[in-house]
């Protein structure tokens, strides 16, 4: 599926837009960190909570949790909330 | 040919300063993963083109970078320090917010290295930084909870373990020390471990029997003999003589309108009987500030038994600075370089062990950590 990401994780991807496989959110995210070695932890911690001010959407739907099932045709984004200073 | 070089850790990403023989001028690099906020940059003894890197980015989880060709390239780790997760219900299921302190391993294990984390734990690398274990002796304690206390306890950034320090006699023979915590002794590279707060002071009124409230800012152990320990506190200057369990305050000789309280300490690579403090504002609600604005670091060279203020060339006034505990380190040159980065973003540079002081960097931003290296 089509995974769009966010721009503090490119130095992982070096693109806007991948593709992964999986059928949940945490499928598509181990397909990443296989791609892309080291972007899942940077993304979910230790527990596999998604980490604070990381949203993941199923086109315009916010997935809660990372058994979220997917939808092969939809686009999966990986949106970084910036906060701070 | 190798020269003096400090690798500087900030909010705001890395950055190494090179210097000539003499530690005369000083050459700021370009910023290092800009942006991310960079807690410890270290050198590797064993292999002096090798520096570790804990890193963490403000929404990111943390992760650990290795260069090994002298910070010009770096990669992150396959697997960084990470709590194991949980799984039984009721446990409490940790979550590494960073990576705080690095320590190279002991000598005769070139791949070894410590890293202490926020909230407190020990994790152990045996590939050279790549991949990382929890070491379970101490994060699986049973007293663990009694020792660190609830979150609330740590300090305003976070709960840490920091001042992992191995003994260059024995690569089982370990230190750490948390904040808060209390310092702790393993013999036995990490499976068991034993408190070391004996004749430590606490905040009034909390009661000292508590691992809880011991609150160690920054301990070193003496290179040229490492029998002898010294600490700077939350709760004053201390010094320990090994096999002895018990700390003195050294502290109390300090000038009493000075007082203690301070986070760096830094001892001499071949005097066991000299160390360096930076102190700070401790004071009705804890500025944590340079003492009236001006700041200045004491040092004591008989062990303790009398101090000297060392602040020629700091700024005289208005100067509202912290040095952090990580942030005040010494060279093994002779005489002993020593160098103090501030929350302000400036770095001070002694070449004289501290008579004389001079601004070597400014505009930084805060400065978390320096270590020296040799480039």
């Amino acid at each position: 599926m089509r995974v769009t990401i966010p721009s503090p994780l490119l130095s992982y991807t070096g693109r806007r837009e991948v593709q992964a496989e999986g059928q949940t959110l945490a499928a598509v995210l181990t397909d990443l960190d296989r791609q892309f070695p080291g972007i899942r932890f940077r993304m979910v911690d230790e527990q596999d909570h998604m980490r604070t001010h990381m949203r993941v959407f199923l086109d315009a739907d916010e997935l809660r949790g990372l058994e979220s099932q997917l939808r092969p045709a939809a686009t999966l984004h990986i949106v970084q909330a910036l906060s701070g200073g | 040919m190798a020269t003096p070089a400090l690798l500087v850790a900030t909010r705001k990403g890395a950055f190494i300063l090179r210097s000539d023989k003499a530690r005369r001028s000083w050459k700021l690099s370009a910023p290092i993963m800009l942006g991310h906020i960079a807690h410890h940059l270290v050198q590797d003894p064993r292999n002096p083109k090798t520096i570790l890197f804990s890193v963490r980015t403000g929404h990111l989880g943390p992760t650990l970078l290795i260069s090994n060709d002298k910070g010009r390239r770096w990669k992150e780790a396959s697997s960084p320090p990470a709590f194991p997760k949980v799984v039984e219900e009721g446990k409490k299921k940790h979550v590494l917010d960073h990576s705080f302190w690095l320590t190279p391993g002991h000598a005769s294990e070139p791949e070894v290295w410590y890293a202490g984390s926020s909230p407190q734990g020990l994790f152990r690398s045996e590939d050279g930084g790549n991949s990382w274990a929890p070491v379970a002796g101490l994060n699986d304690h049973p007293e663990y909870s009694q020792w660190m206390g609830a979150s609330e306890n740590g300090t305003p950034d976070g709960p840490k373990l920091h001042s992992v320090i191995v003994d260059p006699r024995d690569a089982g023979h370990l230190y750490v020390a948390m904040s808060s915590g209390g310092v702790h002794e393993s013999r036995d590279r990490g499976a068991t471990w034993k408190p070391l707060v004996r004749g430590l002071s606490v905040v009034e009124g909390f009661p000292a029997d508590q691992l809880y409230v011991h609150d160690p800012h920054c301990v070193r152990l003496c290179p040229s003999n490492p029998d002898r320990l010294y600490q700077q506190n939350h709760c004053g200057i201390y010094r320990l003589d090994r096999p002895g369990e018990t700390w003195e305050r050294i502290g109390m000789k300090m000038p009493k309108k000075i007082g203690d309280v301070g986070f760096p300490m830094v001892v001499h690579p071949r005097d066991d009987s000299v160390c360096w403090v930076f102190p700070m504002d401790g004071g009705t609600v804890w500025p944590r500030t340079a003492i009236d604005g001006k700041p200045a670091a004491y040092s004591t060279r008989n062990a303790g038994r009398s101090w000297q203020r060392l602040d020629r060339g700091l700024p005289t006034r208005d100067a509202w600075w912290t040095v952090k505990r990580q942030a005040m380190c010494g060279d093994a040159r002779d005489p002993v370089g020593l160098y103090a980065g501030t929350t302000s973003g400036e770095i001070w540079a002694s070449r004289d062990e501290g008579r004389n002081w001079r601004c070597i960097a400014r505009h930084l931003p805060e400065i978390y950590a320096l270590e020296t290296a040799e480039l």
